[in-house]
């Protein structure tokens, strides 16, 4: 082979590996779930020995009272999180959207509780929840009140706060960085209109960001269905099926209840609810981006 | 980003507390993890000492009691094999990092430069692979990996593998740390083609041009000018790669044995038992969450960078 057929080859060359590692280890294991859901499936058969069952798997779990539950603590968990993280996080960059001393300190300290792994932000979390010895018992205690039994009676709400705790400064950041990069003439000619703050903010700076706010929040949405490590070390799903999120319900049906099938028809149906989520999204970016194309198109023509 | 401009505003004093409030309750809980791994569990469960308390480094020592050079006198048995799973982390971690980036940047110059797919492809299988959550791949990864991804043991490469390494049924990637990494490498693949793909755009073309013109072929282009170009987002691209490896719990228990435990299972594991050690288990939090503290406090930008490639676009 001479030199010049080697160059004409570079570009498959430089795309084979990532193609064929995603083909094996994505696109195959996906298919070959959806392959499994239709089967009664155990650990320890391999797919060939499994019984096809048809739509057994899909139907049960349509009349599983506990995949219900589980299935309306994920939606719950979801959107409590997402509503709250995005009021938090839009508010907090709106209000330290200023050039002050220290705002660089915050956005670096923010970081930390995403860069963390989910199961120490659990570990902590259950060390500072705990009945007795917790930090927030303990500080109720000291100041008077009964203690609040956390992960208990209220665990739906703890899990709540600590992902609140984790991921509002992913939903800040995002946001700040929006604000930044709106453009300052805008701004300028509002102001010099007499436009206060707070008109400022609704009329000009919310709709500018809109954009980049739904695009987050939907990102925040689709990541909120994928939290599994905080929940299970704080409360392994517990009490009874309070916390017991789908991602949890999926890997105990797997790896408990040993039934593969179900677990496969369960993480489809999780997927179908994602895909959904994922598809709005980028019919919104395309619907955006072509209506700026439009915008740019009909002013280029009046000039 | 304001911060090269040195000429602050001046504030309402206000602000700065809500700064410093908002500080404190980011690192809080990680300073009190921190404090408490230095505190024996008497003093984590008395609880009135509070700050006072003398530190102790024996929690960090049970918990390393396997990769110790020395005996520990409080220790009869050392049951935790921390040591070892960190071992298992690091590799584990490092590789898959390493293997994701080489192969996504070659990937990502690939689309950028001989226009394969629009960028729209990219970014969409992007989106679609950030969609799926690690407990949708739980099942069909133990079924592959498990089954499926094996050599058998009859064949030769198989009997070899066998003879150097021992076992005795089929050579199956479970269990193994390549069968953790390959998961992993998928997994962000994508994520990093896409950031690197924006940092490519930019390298400018008259370069790679100039540097063809000279005589280099397109792998000495992309070697010797392009690499170094993009360093700030391969940068970004490492991070995240390297945060997820090292933080992922489900998927690695579930391709795990004995001896490839990463540090994630470990504490999940020790958290489950009825009496927990508090001291110990929060000392081998700290041990994994050093090196993401570490990212945080010196690349913080790349990271904003990283996470802000997402949404918002420029």
């Amino acid at each position: 082979m001479n030199n010049a057929s080697i160059n004409r080859l570079a570009p498959f060359v430089f795309l084979a590996p990532a193609a064929i590692i995603m083909l094996i280890a994505l696109l195959y294991p996906l298919l070959y779930m959806v392959y499994g859901s239709f089967r009664e499936w155990d650990p320890s058969q391999t797919i060939g020995e499994t019984e096809f069952v048809g739509f057994k798997n899909y139907i049960a779990l349509l009349n599983d009272p506990s995949f219900h539950e589980s299935l309306g603590v994920t939606l719950k968990f979801a959107f409590a999180v997402v509503s709250i993280e995005m009021l938090l996080g839009v508010a907090l960059a709106l209000l330290l959207d200023r050039n002050i001393r220290g705002i660089s300190i915050l956005r670096t300290m923010f970081i930390l509780p995403m860069m963390i792994a989910p199961v120490v932000v659990g570990l902590m979390w259950r060390y500072m929840y705990h009945p007795t010895v917790g930090t927030f018992n303990r500080f109720l205690k000291s100041m008077g009140f009964e203690g609040v039994d956390w992960l208990g009676q209220h665990a739906l709400m703890s899990i709540i706060i600590a992902d609140i705790w984790q991921w509002t400064p992913f939903i800040f950041i995002l946001t700040l960085a929006a604000l930044q990069s709106l453009p300052k003439s805008t701004l300028e000619a509002a102001r010099i209109d007499g436009a206060t703050g707070w008109q400022q903010i609704i009329y000009i700076k919310i709709p500018l960001m809109m954009p980049v706010l739904i695009v987050t929040c939907l990102l925040r949405l689709i990541d909120a269905f994928k939290v599994l490590e905080v929940i299970l070390v704080m409360t392994e799903g517990g009490p009874g099926l309070s916390t017991e999120i789908l991602a949890l319900r999926i890997s105990r049906t797997a790896t408990e209840f040993r039934e593969l099938g179900v677990a496969a028809a369960m993480s489809n149906y999780l997927l179908i609810l994602l895909l959904i989520f994922t598809l709005s999204m980028i019919a919104y970016n395309k619907y955006v981006e072509n209506r700026a194309a439009r915008l740019r198109a009909a002013k280029e023509g009046d000039a | 980003m304001s911060g090269a401009t040195k000429n602050y505003d001046k504030q309402h004093p206000g602000y700065f507390a809500l700064l410093a409030a908002l500080v404190f309750m980011a690192v809080g809980p990680v300073a009190l993890m921190f404090v408490n791994s230095f505190k024996l569990d008497v003093d984590i469960l008395s609880g009135t000492s509070g700050l006072l308390f003398l530190p102790t480094i024996q929690n960090y020592e049970t918990a390393l009691c396997d990769v110790l050079p020395y005996e520990l006198d409080h220790l009869d048995f050392c049951s935790l094999k921390f040591g070892g799973s960190l071992i298992n982390s690091l590799v584990i971690a490092l590789i898959s990092t390493i293997l994701t980036l080489v192969i996504g940047c070659m990937a990502a110059y690939a689309l950028v430069r001989f226009r394969f797919m629009g960028r729209d492809v990219v970014s969409g299988g992007t989106l679609m692979v950030r969609m799926v959550p690690p407990a949708v791949l739980l099942v069909p990864v133990f079924g592959l990996w498990n089954n499926e991804f094996c050599i058998d043991k009859t064949s030769f490469l198989g009997a070899l593998i066998r003879d150097t390494f021992g076992g005795r049924g089929d050579v199956c990637l479970a269990g193994t740390h390549s069968g953790i990494i390959l998961i992993y490498v998928a997994m962000n693949l994508p994520f990093v083609i896409w950031i690197l793909q924006s940092f490519i755009v930019q390298v400018p073309r008259q370069l790679e041009e100039a540097a063809r013109i000279d005589g280099a072929g397109p792998y000495r282009v992309f070697f010797l000018i392009v690499l170094p170009l993009i360093k700030p987002g391969l940068a970004a691209a490492a991070i995240f790669t390297f945060r997820i490896a090292w933080n992922e719990y489900l998927l690695a228990s579930a391709l795990s044995d004995r001896d490839t435990k990463t540090v994630p299972i470990l504490i999940v594991n020790n958290m489950s038992e009825f009496n927990i050690e508090w001291g110990v288990i929060m000392a081998t939090g700290m041990l994994l969450a050093i090196p993401p503290i570490i990212f945080t406090l010196f690349a913080s930008r790349q990271i904003i960078t990283g996470m802000t490639a997402g949404a918002v676009k420029g």
